[in-house]
C-alpha cells in the first residue's frame, strides 16, 4: 500500500474497435433469438455445475458477447457440460442450452476463418 | 413359343429394370456391412432366426399387424393393397401353372391372362378362377379407393395430417393409383368381348358393353395397364415405395442381430429406406401441439434419405421416443437422430481437464443425484430420509461438487465430452467398492446403465425404493389419494421400466390409467434432447400433457424424474410428487430414522398428504 502510495494504475478503458467486434453477438442472436431476453441477473451462473469448478458463467460470456470480446468467449466456451440447469432456473426462459451450442458452432467456425486467414499470411 | 403381344413390353422392361436396380442396390449395401455384422447375418441365415424373420415378414410387410393395431382403417388400406396384390400374383401364376400343365411361363403371362386367354372353355377351373380373382381384385380395389380418400381426406383415417411427397413419390403413387383401375377397366371390356369374367369383372363388362365401344377398348386398356406397370417399376428405386422390398430387408437384417450404431452405417441406409412415409409418426409427434410441423421422424428421415440433414431436424427433437413405439416398420429412429447429431456436433478431447480430485468415500449403496435432482430440493430430503430410514451404508455422490453424467452431452451428439465425463464419474464410482448404484434421475440412469459398463447393478430410485420395501427394510401405510403416474420418457421408453414404479406406488396409493401410458406415454416436455425449442412451445407440450394426464381427475401427479416433476409444477392444477417424495410420506417411522435437518422447504408443494385432502 504504502509502496504505490495507494494509487494503482488502472488498465486503459478505451475502447479498441480492431479486437472488439459485435458481429459474434448478432451471429449468436441469428442463431437463438431469446439470448435477447437476459438481464445479466446471473442465476445461471450461481447454479452451474462446471461454475463450482472453474470461472464458468454465462452471464459473463454474454456481457462479454454484447460488448464485443469474442475471443474470451470462444476459449472457455466448451467448458460447459450441458447439464441444463441454468435452462431450469433461468427468469426470463433463455433457450441456455441451444444458446451455448450456438456459441460452440459459431466458435468453431470462426476460429477455422481466423487459422485460414493466418494460414495465408 | 409362349403367347405374345407388344403391350407387355413396358411391364417387362420395368420389370427387368426394378430387378437389376435393386439387386445392385441390395449387394452394395450388403457389402458395406461391417466384418462382425456379415458374420452374424451368415451364421443366422440357416438358424431359426432365419424363420422367424419370414413369420414377420408375412405379418408386417403383407398383412400390415402394426398398423392394423395402430388404426385400423390404415391397416386395411396397406394390407387389400400388399396382401391383395401378391395374392393377385400367386392366384395368377397358380392359375398359369394349370392351365399350361406345369410348363413355367414368362411372368408377363400370369399378368395378362384374361388377355391372350379371354375366356378358355376347355379351361376346367375356369370359373373358380374368374371368381376367385374377381375377390381379390375386388379387394385391391377398395385399397386403392381407400388411398385416393386419404390423400384428399386424410381426417376420414383419423389422422390430423398425411405426408408431404416429392416429385418421384407422385408419379410412382399416380402410377399405383391407376394400376389396378386399368387392370379392372381391361379385363371388363375383354369379357364384354369374349365372355369370361365373375361378377366383378364380367358384370361391369357387360354394363360398360351398353354405350361403349369396348371392341376398341380394350386393347389400348391392356397397353395403359401394362404401361402403369412398368412406370411403377420404373419409379419405385426413387420414391418411397422403396420401402416395399427393403422393409424384408430390413426385418431379415434385424432378426439376424444387425442394429444401429453411434454413427451412420449401412443398417441406417436400410432402415431410411424402409420408411413407408405412412405418416403415424406424425400425430403421435408432442411438437405438433407447439405447431413444430416440419421435423418430424417422417421428415427427418427423409431429408436423411435425400442427404440434406440441416440442423432444425436434426436437433429440434425431444427424443421421447413415441415415434419409435409406434412405428409399424419399428425403425430406430432415435438412434438415427442420435447418429446425425452425432455427425454434426463438434467433437473435442479434454474439455473438463479443470476437473480433478472431487473424493471418494468407501459406501455398500451410492446415491446419485443428479444435476436435475439437484433443483428439486424436496426429491433430494425424501431420498436422503429413506436411505437413512433404510439403515443401508452408502454415499451422496454429488452431495457438494458433482459433476454431470454425460447424457446431456450424449444427446447433443458431443460423444468425446460425454466420455470424458464418464470416465470421470466411473473412476469415483469404481474406487468407492459398492455394489449398487442408485439414481433418481432418468437421464442419468439410462446412461449410467447403458454407457458406464461398471459391473455393478445400476438402479432408477423406484427399483431401489421397491427392493427396499419388498425386503422389509422400510415399511409404508396405505393412503386414500387416486394418483396417476407418469412415465418419464427415458425410463419408460428409453429403458423399458414401466412397472417397479407403479407396484411400488400401489403400497400408498390408488394408481388410476389413462389412455397413453406406459409405452405410448406422454413426454413432460421438459426435454433435454431438444435444443432448440423455445420455453413457450415447451409450455405448450407441457400444457397438453397434463390434460391428458388429469383427465379422471386424480389426486395426484406422480412421475419418477424430476425434469419431468419440474415441468409438471409449472402447470399442473394439483400437485406434482416425484415417487421417492410419495415413499417418504407413507413410510412407518422405524426406530434408527434420524430427523432430517428442515434446510429445505418449499412453498409450492405439499409436504404430507393431509394437504391434499384439505
Amino acid at each position: 500500500m504504502a509502496k504505490d502510495f495507494g494509487y494503482t494504475i488502472s488498465c486503459d478503458r478505451q475502447i479498441d474497435f480492431d479486437k472488439l467486434s459485435r458481429s459474434m453477438y448478432l451471429e449468436v442472436k441469428k442463431a437463438e433469438p431469446s439470448v435477447d431476453a437476459c438481464i445479466s441477473c446471473g442465476t445461471c451462473a450461481a447454479t452451474c455445475t462446471a461454475g463450482q469448478f472453474t470461472d464458468f458463467s454465462l452471464r459473463k460470456f454474454i456481457l462479454l458477447l454484447r460488448r464485443g470480446d469474442s475471443l474470451s468467449v470462444i476459449q472457455s466456451i466448451d467448458k460447459c457440460m450441458l447439464c441444463g440447469k441454468c435452462q431450469l432456473v433461468c427468469p426470463m426462459g433463455v433457450n441456455t442450452r441451444g444458446l451455448i451450442y450456438s456459441i460452440q458452432v459459431i466458435s468453431r467456425r470462426i476460429e477455422c476463418r481466423n487459422r485460414r486467414v493466418v494460414n495465408k499470411m | 413359343m409362349y403367347q405374345f403381344d407388344w403391350f407387355v413390353l413396358p411391364f417387362a422392361v420395368g420389370l427387368i429394370y426394378l430387378m437389376i436396380a435393386l439387386f445392385v442396390t441390395y449387394a452394395r449395401w450388403i457389402k458395406n456391412l461391417p466384418e462382425n455384422e456379415r458374420k452374424k447375418v451368415r451364421s443366422g441365415l440357416f438358424s431359426i432366426k432365419s424363420i422367424f424373420a419370414v413369420k414377420e415378414v408375412f405379418l408386417e410387410s403383407l398383412l400390415h399387424r402394426k398398423v392394423f393395431k395402430v388404426n385400423p382403417l390404415l391397416g386395411y388400406m396397406h394390407m387389400s393393397l400388399a396382401f391383395g396384390w401378391f395374392l393377385l400374383i400367386l392366384f395368377g401364376n397358380w392359375e398359369c401353372r394349370i392351365f399350361y400343365h406345369g410348363h413355367l411361363s414368362p411372368p408377363y403371362i400370369p399378368i395378362f391372362f384374361r388377355y391372350f386367354n379371354p375366356h378358355p372353355e376347355t379351361f376346367v377351373y375356369e370359373r373358380f378362377f374368374a371368381l376367385l380373382m374377381d375377390i381379390t381384385l375386388l379387394v385391391v380395389l377398395s385399397g386403392v379407393l381407400l388411398a385416393w380418400t386419404k390423400r384428399m381426406y386424410s381426417r376420414f383415417f383419423g389422422m390430423k395430417k398425411t405426408t408431404v411427397l416429392k416429385p418421384g413419390d407422385k408419379l410412382a403413387l399416380t402410377a399405383l393409383w391407376v394400376i389396378f383401375p386399368f387392370r379392372f377397366l381391361a379385363e371388363s371390356f375383354t369379357s364384354a368381348n369374349f365372355g369370361g369374367g365373375h361378377f366383378l369383372t364380367g358384370s361391369a363388362g357387360t354394363f360398360f358393353a351398353n354405350f361403349l365401344p369396348t371392341q376398341y377398348l380394350a386393347y389400348p386398356a391392356w397397353w395403359a395397364y401394362s404401361f402403369a406397370l412398368g412406370l411403377f417399376f420404373v419409379s419405385l428405386p426413387y420414391s418411397r415405395y422403396m420401402h416395399i422390398p427393403t422393409e424384408i430387408v430390413l426385418i431379415f437384417l434385424r432378426n439376424y442381430g444387425v442394429s444401429e450404431k453411434k454413427k451412420f452405417s449401412t443398417f441406417t441406409k436400410v432402415e431410411i429406406n424402409s420408411c413407408s412415409r405412412c405418416g403415424v409418426c406424425i400425430d403421435q409427434c408432442q411438437l405438433t401441439n407447439a405447431d413444430i410441423k416440419d421435423v418430424q421422424s417422417v421428415y427427418f428421415v427423409q431429408s436423411v434419405r435425400n442427404n440434406n440433414v440441416n440442423s432444425e431436424k436434426s436437433l429440434n427433437c425431444l427424443m421421447c421416443g413415441r415415434c419409435d413405439a409406434i412405428c409399424p416398420v419399428g425403425i430406430d429412429i432415435a438412434s438415427i437422430r442420435q447418429a446425425s447429431r452425432y455427425h454434426q456436433s463438434i467433437q473435442k478431447e479434454n474439455s473438463f481437464s479443470y476437473i480433478n480430485d472431487l473424493g471418494v468415500k468407501m459406501a455398500d449403496v451410492i446415491f446419485f443425484a443428479g444435476c436435475m435432482t439437484h433443483l428439486q430440493p424436496t426429491i433430494l430430503k425424501s431420498m436422503v430420509t429413506l436411505l437413512k430410514a433404510s439403515g443401508e451404508c452408502y454415499w451422496f455422490m454429488d452431495e457438494v461438487s458433482g459433476i454431470c453424467c454425460g447424457r446431456p452431452m450424449m444427446l447433443a451428439g458431443k460423444e468425446a465430452q460425454a466420455r470424458e465425463l464418464i470416465a470421470k464419474n466411473k473412476a469415483m464410482i469404481v474406487a468407492s467398492g459398492a455394489k449398487t448404484f442408485v439414481t433418481s434421475c432418468p437421464i442419468c440412469y439410462k446412461v449410467f446403465n447403458e454407457e458406464y459398463d461398471l459391473g455393478i447393478e445400476v438402479l432408477h430410485h423406484s427399483e431401489y425404493l421397491l427392493r427396499l420395501v419388498e425386503d422389509g427394510k422400510i415399511e409404508l401405510t396405505s393412503q386414500h389419494q387416486k394418483a396417476v403416474y407418469h412415465d418419464p420418457c427415458e425410463l419408460g421408453r428409453g429403458s423399458g421400466i414401466y412397472n417397479q414404479p407403479r407396484e411400488l406406488l400401489a403400497y400408498s396409493l390408488k394408481l388410476q390409467s389413462v389412455s397413453q401410458e406406459a409405452r405410448q406415454g406422454l413426454c413432460c416436455g421438459g426435454s433435454l434432447a431438444n435444443i432448440k425449442i423455445n420455453n413457450t412451445d415447451r409450455k405448450k407440450i407441457t400444457y397438453e400433457a397434463i390434460n391428458l394426464l388429469t383427465e379422471n381427475n386424480p389426486d395426484l401427479l406422480v412421475t419418477g424424474c424430476p425434469l419431468c416433476k419440474k415441468a409438471f409444477a409449472q402447470l399442473s392444477p394439483i400437485p406434482v410428487l416425484d415417487i421417492s417424495e410419495v415413499v417418504s410420506m407413507s413410510l412407518v417411522q422405524k426406530k434408527y430414522y434420524v430427523e432430517m435437518d428442515e434446510g429445505y422447504q418449499s412453498a409450492k408443494h405439499v409436504e404430507s398428504f393431509a394437504e391434499i385432502q384439505a
